[in-house]
C-alpha cells in the first residue's frame, strides 16, 4: 500500500456542527451530554467502539441494548464507548453540503474515527438507516471495498438472527446476548491492533468468526437452485464454525446494567426509567420471534430488581418505573416484587407499571397493586388473536368468557381504558377470526358499563398485521399479502362502527398492510434482498418505519428490478408457504431451536393444538437448553425486600 | 363514582423560592421544554422537598418567568418553586447546580420576600449580546446605525400559523455595535412585547435595512433581564427579594 495508513484522531467535529445545528429542528438531539453520559479522552483507549442505534435519537437513546453494552464496554479502561443515532434528513443534508461526517453524540467524533462500529436491529425497518450513516461516516457501504482503516460493522438485536439481506453491509452479525460478546470482540480487536494488524481486515475478520456467537457472512458462501431457493450454504474456511451459535446471559443479577441508565433532555419514546425483570420467556407463542430466540427463561431476583430499581431511581431522578420483561406477571414472584415494591415507594412520588401482556386476572391484581395511589387510566392486554380458534393456533390459549371477565374486572376496579392487541393475518385466520374482535370489544364495553356503572370507559383495538419471522413456528408460514390484511381491517371497522350506542366507546387503531409486506421481505430474505436495500437507500429511502418517510412504491419498484434477475419477486419472499425440507436463509445461524421441533410445532399449530410452558411441564423438546449449555434460572428464591435504610 | 387519592392533601408550601440560572454551551439547543424536564428531575435528584398540587398526579410547584429560544444561550434564565419545608436558599442553590449537567448552572437562590409582588412583574425586558462570526465590524455599525434611525422595519416572522409580518423596531430599546477578536457583537436591549421579537428577527430586520447577512449562524446569549426604567437601565429582578431579607435580618438584629 502506498498511500499512508490513516490515523484516527478522535478529534471533536463539534465546531463544525455546531454552525449546523442551528438550522435544523430538535438540534438538542444532536449535542449529547446526558446524565450519566461518557466521554473518555480518546488516547486512554486501545479499542474504540461506535454503537449506533439505527433510527431517530427520540426512539433510540431509551433502547436498554444499547444502554447497556455502552455501559459494560466504558466500565472497561482500555475501551472507548460512544453512541450515535440515524441523523434526520435536514442534518444529513447539511452534513453532505459542509462535509461533516456521521457523528457521535458523546464526544462528538467521526464514525470514520473507530475500531468498531456497533449497530443494533430491533427491527429490519433501520437497514436503510444503517446504509446511510455508513454513507455519511464516509465507509464504503460494501464490506468488500473496506480496508483495515476502517471500523468492523458488527450487527447485533433481535434481527442479527437473520443478517443474511445485509450481509454485504456487515462485517459481522453478534448472535445472542451482548454483554460477554462484546468483551470478547474487544480482546480480539485489541490483540490484533496490538500486533500490528497482521494479514489486514482478512485476518481480523477471521480471528472474530472464531468468537462464540460471532458470524462473519464472508467466509460462508451462498448458492441457490433452478427454482431460486438456496442450494448450500457452505464455509469458504475451515477455520470458522459450520453453524455459530448465540450467545446466552446466565445469572441476571451478575449483570445489573444499566446501573446508571441515560437520561435525555430531549423528549424520548419512553420518558421512564425500565428493569429488566427476566430474559427470556418459554410461553411458546408461535408468532413472537423473541420469546423463541431468548431462552431460556432467566429471572433477576427479587432482591436484584429491588436493588436496580432504588439505584436506578437515585442516579437518574425518573419518576416511573417500568418492570420489563417479555411477559412480566409470569416471574416467579411478581406478587411480592409488585407489593413490597408498592410498599417502599407508597409515599413518593415515584410510579410503578408493567408492561402487561397476557390476558390474566392476575394482571389486573398487580396493576391495581402498582397504582395503589395513582391515577388508574389505561391497561393493556395482549390476546393477539381474535377468536377461540386462532389463539389457539399462535398458542396464545384464553377463552372468550376469561377475556369478558377479566376486562371486566379491570373497569370495576377503576380502569377507564383498556387497551386490546390484536394481530391479523395469522397463519389459517379468515374473516371471521378477524371480525370476532368487534364482538369482543363490543361485550367488554357492554359488561364493562354494568360492572362500573360508568358510561365513560373506553376500549381501544390496536391491530397490525403479522410478519412471519425466522427461528419461530411460523418461519415456514405464507404471510398475508396486503390486500388481505386491508380487507379485514376494513370489515372489522365497519362491524365495529355498526351500532353507534356501543361503537363510540370502541377506539379502532391500526396499521396498513403495506410496511408489513417490507418487513416481511427484510424478515425472511437472504442475500439477494441486499440490492434491494441498497437501491431504496439510493434513491432516497430512509427512516422506513415512519410513515411519512416509508414509501412502499419505492420499495415495490426496486425489488421488482432487483431481483427480476434471480427468478424471484417480492410474493417469493413473502406470500409463499416453504417447504418442510427448504434450506432457509438463516440455517447456518443457531437459535438453539431444533428445526424439527419448530417444524412439529408449525403443524401442531395447524391442527390447533396447544403446547405447554416448560417452566411448569419440564420438557426440553424445543432443544435450547442442551444445545447451548443453559438451563432454566427462576425462583421462588423466598427473599423478600428489605426496608431502606435512611441516608 | 370515580377514585380519589387516599389520605391527607399534600403538605402546602411555606417557602418560595426564586432563582436564576445560566444555559451554556452545547445546552443553547435545549427548548424550554427540555430545560423543564432536566430540572423537575434534577429537583427530585437533589432532594428538595418540593411542594406539590393535589390529585392522582399531583405535580411539583414550579413557576417557569419567560424562556430563551432554542438555540440562544442565556446568563438569565428565573423559575421560582414552592417547598414543603423551609430551606436555606444556598444549599438549595449548591444542590440543584450539583443535580444539573454541566451546561446549566444554578447562579442565584433567594426567598421571595413577603410582599414583595410577583416576580413575573419585575421582568419586562432582556438584554442580549449577539456574536456574529464572519461579519466586521465596519459592516454591522451602519446596520445597526440604518436600522434605529428606521422607524417601521417589517420582518417576516414564523407563527404556529405560518409566516407573519412583525415590526422588529418598536421593541428594540437600544442597540448599539462592538468587536473582539475580530467578531462583531450585537449589544442590544430588547423589550418582551407580543408578538414577541426575538434576536433572529432582529437579525432578520439588519437584514432588510442594510442586506446584512452573516455568513454563518450567529450565536446569541441573553445576559440580563428585568424592569427597564427611564434611564435605559434593567433592574435586577431579585432585588426587592434581597432587600426584604436583608431589612427583616436587621430588624432581629435590633431586638
Amino acid at each position: 500500500m502506498t498511500a499512508e495508513l490513516r490515523t484516527a484522531t478522535g478529534e471533536s467535529l463539534y465546531p463544525r456542527l455546531e454552525p449546523l445545528l442551528a438550522q435544523v429542528q430538535k438540534p438538542i438531539q444532536y449535542v449529547g451530554g446526558e446524565l450519566n453520559a461518557q466521554v473518555k479522552p480518546w488516547e486512554s483507549a486501545d479499542v474504540h467502539w461506535a454503537l449506533m442505534y439505527p433510527d431517530a435519537y427520540e426512539v433510540g437513546l431509551p433502547n436498554q441494548g444499547l444502554m447497556i453494552l455502552y455501559e459494560v464496554l466504558n466500565e472497561r479502561p482500555d475501551v472507548l464507548a460512544e453512541r450515535t443515532y440515524a441523523v434526520w434528513p435536514d442534518l444529513a443534508g447539511l452534513m453532505r453540503e459542509n462535509g461533516v461526517p456521521q457523528f457521535t453524540v458523546d464526544g462528538h467524533r467521526s464514525v470514520r474515527d473507530f475500531d468498531l462500529l456497533g449497530v443494533s436491529f430491533a427491527t429490519e425497518l433501520g437497514y436503510t438507516n444503517l446504509l446511510e450513516a455508513l454513507d455519511l461516516a464516509g465507509v464504503p457501504v460494501h464490506v468488500v471495498d473496506r480496508d483495515e482503516t476502517h471500523p468492523v460493522v458488527v450487527a447485533g438485536g433481535h434481527a442479527a438472527f437473520n443478517p443474511e439481506p445485509v450481509a454485504d453491509f456487515v462485517d459481522c452479525a453478534a448472535l445472542g446476548d451482548g454483554e460477554q460478546a462484546v468483551g470478547d470482540i474487544t480482546d480480539v480487536v485489541k490483540a490484533w491492533k496490538a500486533q500490528g494488524r497482521p494479514g489486514g481486515r482478512e485476518e481480523l475478520l477471521a480471528r472474530l468468526a472464531r468468537v462464540d456467537g460471532v458470524y462473519v457472512p464472508r467466509f460462508y458462501a451462498v448458492t441457490y437452485g433452478a427454482d431460486g431457493t438456496i442450494a448450500a450454504v457452505t464455509r469458504t474456511r475451515d477455520d470458522v464454525p459450520e453453524r455459530v451459535g448465540k450467545r446466552t446471559v446466565m445469572d441476571l443479577d451478575e449483570w445489573p446494567y444499566p446501573k446508571t441508565p441515560l437520561v435525555p433532555l430531549a423528549e424520548s419514546v419512553h420518558e421512564r426509567m425500565s428493569v429488566e425483570i427476566f430474559r427470556g420467556c418459554t410461553r411458546g407463542c408461535r408468532f413472537c420471534q423473541a420469546g423463541m430466540i431468548t431462552r431460556p427463561v432467566r429471572e433477576r431476583t427479587i432482591t436484584g430488581i429491588g436493588s436496580m430499581v432504588e439505584q436506578g431511581l437515585k442516579a437518574t431522578g425518573y419518576e416511573e418505573v417500568g418492570l420489563l420483561s417479555l411477559s412480566s406477571a409470569d416471574h416467579s414472584e411478581i406478587g411480592q416484587v409488585a407489593k413490597e415494591l408498592a410498599d417502599r415507594y407508597e409515599d413518593s412520588k415515584v410510579s410503578l407499571s408493567l408492561p402487561s401482556t397476557r390476558v390474566d386476572a392476575f394482571n389486573v391484581t398487580l396493576a391495581n397493586e402498582l397504582s395503589r395511589n395513582g391515577r388508574r387510566s389505561g391497561l393493556t392486554f395482549a390476546p393477539e388473536g381474535g377468536s377461540e380458534r386462532i389463539r389457539r393456533v399462535i398458542n396464545k390459549t384464553v377463552s372468550k368468557e376469561d377475556l369478558v371477565r377479566t376486562v371486566t374486572t379491570a373497569y370495576a376496579n377503576g380502569w377507564t381504558q383498556v387497551k386490546l392487541y390484536f394481530m391479523c393475518g395469522l397463519p389459517t385466520e379468515t374473516d371471521e377470526d378477524v371480525l370476532e374482535i368487534a364482538e369482543l370489544a363490543v361485550e367488554v364495553i357492554r359488561a364493562g358499563r354494568e360492572a362500573s356503572g360508568r358510561k365513560d370507559i373506553r376500549c381501544t383495538v390496536s391491530i397490525g398485521g403479522f410478519v412471519p419471522k425466522p427461528h419461530t413456528p411460523f418461519q415456514w408460514a405464507s404471510q398475508a399479502s396486503a390486500e388481505t390484511i386491508d380487507h379485514r381491517l376494513r370489515v372489522l371497522r365497519q362491524a365495529i362502527n355498526a351500532d353507534r350506542r356501543i361503537g363510540r366507546s370502541i377506539g379502532l387503531r391500526y396499521h396498513d398492510g403495506k410496511p408489513g409486506v417490507i418487513e416481511g421481505l427484510l424478515s425472511r430474505g437472504d442475500r439477494r434482498v441486499g440490492r434491494v436495500i441498497e437501491r431504496v437507500w439510493r434513491e432516497g429511502g430512509k427512516f422506513d418505519g415512519w410513515s411519512e418517510h416509508f414509501s412502499y412504491d419505492r420499495w415495490v419498484g426496486a425489488a421488482t428490478e432487483e431481483l427480476a434477475g434471480f427468478g424471484v419477486d417480492l410474493d417469493w419472499y413473502t406470500t409463499r408457504e416453504r417447504t418442510q425440507h427448504e434450506i432457509l436463509p438463516w440455517d447456518h445461524l443457531d437459535s438453539g431451536l431444533d428445526k424439527e421441533w419448530l417444524w412439529d410445532d408449525w403443524q401442531e399449530a395447524l391442527s390447533e393444538e396447544e403446547v405447554a410452558d416448560c417452566r411448569w411441564t419440564p420438557c426440553y423438546d424445543c432443544g435450547v437448553c442442551p444445545t447451548m449449555g443453559t438451563e432454566i434460572q427462576i425462583g421462588p428464591t423466598g427473599r423478600s425486600l428489605l426496608p431502606l435504610t435512611v441516608v | 363514582m370515580a377514585r380519589q387519592p387516599d389520605g391527607p392533601p399534600p403538605p402546602p408550601t411555606v417557602q418560595k423560592l426564586r432563582i436564576r440560572y445560566a444555559k451554556r454551551g452545547r445546552l443553547r439547543f435545549a427548548s424550554h421544554r427540555d430545560l423543564a424536564r432536566a430540572l423537575e428531575r434534577s429537583l427530585r435528584r437533589a432532594q428538595v422537598p418540593m411542594a406539590f398540587s393535589a390529585g392522582f398526579s399531583p405535580h411539583p410547584k414550579i413557576s417557569y418567568i419567560g424562556a430563551a429560544p432554542t438555540g440562544s444561550a442565556s446568563e438569565a434564565e428565573y423559575l421560582e418553586i414552592g417547598v414543603a419545608i423551609r430551606c436555606e436558599p444556598e444549599a438549595v442553590r449548591a444542590a440543584l447546580d450539583a443535580a444539573l449537567p454541566e451546561d446549566i448552572a444554578v447562579l442565584e437562590c433567594v426567598e421571595a420576600g413577603q410582599g414583595t409582588g410577583s416576580l413575573a412583574d419585575r421582568i419586562d425586558t432582556s438584554v442580549w449580546r449577539v456574536e456574529l462570526p464572519g461579519v466586521s465590524l465596519a459592516e454591522l455599525q451602519p446596520a445597526v446605525e440604518q436600522f434605529l434611525a428606521s422607524d417601521v422595519v417589517t420582518v417576516a416572522k414564523r407563527t404556529k400559523n405560518g409566516l407573519k409580518d412583525i415590526d422588529a423596531r418598536p421593541a428594540v430599546a437600544s442597540a448599539s455595535a462592538a468587536e473582539e477578536a475580530g467578531c462583531a457583537i450585537l449589544h442590544m436591549v430588547v423589550r418582551q412585547v407580543t408578538p414577541a421579537v426575538r434576536p433572529d428577527d432582529v437579525l432578520a430586520a439588519l437584514a432588510a435595512v442594510a442586506d446584512l447577512r452573516p455568513p454563518s449562524p450567529p450565536r446569541a446569549v441573553r445576559e440580563a433581564q428585568g424592569r427597564l426604567d427611564d434611564t435605559g437601565t434593567v433592574a435586577d429582578p431579585l432585588g426587592p427579594d434581597r432587600e426584604a431579607r436583608s431589612s427583616v435580618q436587621e430588624e432581629h438584629a435590633t431586638v
